[in-house]
């Protein structure tokens, strides 16, 4: 049936492939944004330039690091280790920047939340374009997730399925934690009623700045799990962002497994477009979102607010 | 202390301001150009302000009405030779089309979520920018004639480019200003401050932000058109996301739902960009912290503030 449209399995399955992997993205960063929006009622518009630091600092700690600490041999710091360094540093930074900006806002109307984190977006950005321009740098994929299996005329390289495996396990983790453990519980009830919860004892704005860098430290491991597929360059995070939005549009920020099922499911419909309807794929998720908004306004998991 | 109203709602500050901004050609300090530019950019922060400030709606994307207005413009009087006051009006009504194609879409969500949707859309636009045959890809559509305003009025020279853009910006702003004080405008106004009030009251609340919309994207649209005249070009750059920051910034730094700021954040702002067009990152870092500092500890804006201080309506 597919020769019959021009399409082989293998590409199918190898669009499938890069679907389930932009779609991983998708969940993993909607995911954070949905967290963050939930308790602090801002929409994080740093979210892709922390998503860019993250894959930043990985190529940074691979090929400059070295030169910068004076160390001639090739002081490289690994991927692996990044994974865990990357997105501990980002937090660092962004519960910072929620200490001394964000904060101040939070009394106010949830656009000035916006407009904050979207002048701090273009801050990051800039000065990364005013350091490494715009080029991308490329980043090897570490060795011990070189090649890939091989089945029945099909090549999957083992770094992507890397990718979607930690990306899920990730996800998941985050689920349970938030739906299913004693401290999540605290979580969801700040997103429901933070004053009640302050109430009981609870320390509300430590948890709200604790949350805010755990969501963008999301971004930040998302960010180095894209830095050996992607190019490595400052603007990767703006134009992700844009389309994360729609995600989130799409899927609504109420509910956590709503946020990595819309985020997966949308990464691979854009796969599918690719194979069936190329021209499409770069604006087959705002086609989905117009449809959303027809038909479903309040989104797929959202409530109507 | 009502004071008898002048004609077309003038008042003594806008005379002033308009006649010292007609005397610009006779002086050779501040560049006509640069004022032409700052006139197209000052309406394309109206239009916004329209929205953000009088309807309290944060629209994204308003780049979208800006650029297809800029390149539908520039596309009928080069390729068509239409003349340029026809041009404007093609330009107007696609993107007041295109506005309420997204108006009828982002209305159906509030707040942050309406940021949002109209951000995508406008994404939408700039993609089919880079696909269509007619704009050129990255080149865009360069050497856009000015042509001859109504066939008689040549406008190659910049001195009647320069009157005819302070018409356009003088048109904009007595209709955005009548549109603002007319008792649709206090329902947009009542919508900002409460909406489920203005509801309760009876008022048919989408319908007034879908016409807002309207308008602010024909605005946008003007503001657009009349840019690819002064420059003769439309550009990628024109609906890409960055130019929808822009805006917001200028609105913002002038000061939001005040008459006049929006017209002194698009002059400071144009003319930082020619300043920093040349360094790279740091027109987009110096936007950034600008969008911060704004944010953080300026809100009123500078026309907004200087209001507040004299007590005074601007």
């Amino acid at each position: 049936m597919f020769e019959l449209l021009g399409i082989t399995p293998q590409s199918l399955v190898a669009q499938l492939l890069i679907g389930l992997i932009n779609g991983s993205f998708y969940a993993l960063l909607s995911l954070g944004l949905a967290v963050i929006f939930g308790l602090l009622n801002v929409i994080n518009f740093t979210h892709g330039a922390q998503y860019m630091l993250g894959a930043m600092l990985t190529w940074i700690g691979l090929n400059e690091l070295g030169n910068w600490l004076g160390i001639e041999d090739g002081f490289q710091i690994s991927y692996f280790v990044m994974l865990l360094i990357a997105p501990l540093l980002v937090g660092a930074f962004s519960i910072v920047l929620e200490k001394t900006m964000l904060k101040r806002l939070y009394h106010l109307d949830h656009l000035y939340g916006l407009l904050l984190t979207f002048g701090c977006a273009l801050v990051i950005e800039g000065l990364f374009r005013h350091w490494y321009g715009v080029l991308g740098e490329s980043y090897p994929v570490p060795e011990m997730l070189e090649g890939g299996l091989r089945v029945s005329g099909l090549y999957l390289p083992y770094y992507r399925l890397w990718v979607v495996a930690l990306a899920l396990i990730v996800c998941f983790g985050t689920w349970y934690f938030i739906e299913r453990t004693k401290l999540g519980s605290m979580l969801r009830a700040g997103t429901e009623n933070p004053k009640l919860l302050q109430a009981f004892g609870v320390n509300v704005p430590l948890m709200i700045t604790l949350t805010y860098g755990a969501g963008c430290a999301l971004a930040a491991f998302a960010g180095v799990l894209a830095a050996p597929i992607y190019q490595v360059t400052a603007v990767m995070g703006s134009n992700l962002i844009i389309v994360v939005f729609a995600v989130v549009v799409i899927g609504g920020m109420g509910s956590i497994a709503g946020s990595i099922v819309t985020g997966l499911a949308l990464g691979v419909i854009e796969g599918l477009t690719k194979v069936f309807y190329p021209e499409a794929s770069s604006v087959s998720i705002f086609v989905i979102m117009i449809l959303v908004l027809l038909f479903k306004p309040a989104g797929l998991f959202g409530k109507v607010r | 202390m009502q004071t008898k109203p002048m004609p077309f709602g003038l008042d003594k500050t806008t005379i002033v301001i308009l006649a010292l901004l007609a005397l610009v050609p006779l002086q050779s300090f501040v560049y006509d150009l640069f004022m032409m530019k700052v006139f197209c950019f000052a309406i394309f922060a109206m239009s916004l302000n329209l929205l953000l400030g009088y309807t309290g709606l944060l629209s994204f994307g308003h780049a979208a009405f800006f650029g297809s207005a800029a390149y539908v413009t520039s596309h009928v009087v080069k390729e068509w030779g239409l003349t340029p006051e026809l041009g404007l009006l093609v330009g107007v009504s696609v993107s007041a089309g295109l506005g309420y194609v997204f108006g009828s879409l982002a209305i159906r969500r509030q707040g942050i979520y309406f940021a949002m949707i109209t951000l995508a859309l406008a994404q939408v636009i700039y993609f089919l920018a880079t696909q269509l045959p007619f704009t050129n890809g990255e080149d865009g559509i360069q050497g856009v004639p000015r042509g001859a305003l109504f066939g008689v009025i040549d406008l190659t020279d910049s001195t009647p480019m320069y009157y005819f853009s302070l018409a356009v910006f003088a048109l904009a702003f007595l209709l955005i200003r009548r549109i603002v004080n007319s008792p649709f405008g206090q329902v947009l106004k009542s919508i900002r401050e409460n909406e489920p009030r203005a509801i309760s009251l009876g008022f048919d609340v989408d319908r007034y932000k879908l016409v807002a919309f309207v308008l602010s994207a024909g605005f946008a649209g003007l503001a657009g058109g009349l840019k690819a005249y002064v420059l003769q070009l439309a550009s990628l750059s024109d609906v890409h996301w960055h130019t929808s920051g822009e805006v917001v910034l200028m609105t913002i730094l002038g000061g939001i739902g005040t008459l006049w700021g929006p017209v002194a954040g698009a002059a400071i702002v144009v003319n930082l960009n020619n300043y920093l067009a040349n360094l790279g990152g740091w027109s987009t870092i110096t936007m950034g912290v600008i969008f911060v500092v704004c944010v953080l500890a300026f809100r009123r804006g500078i026309v907004g503030e200087i209001a507040h201080r004299l007590k005074i309506k601007l």
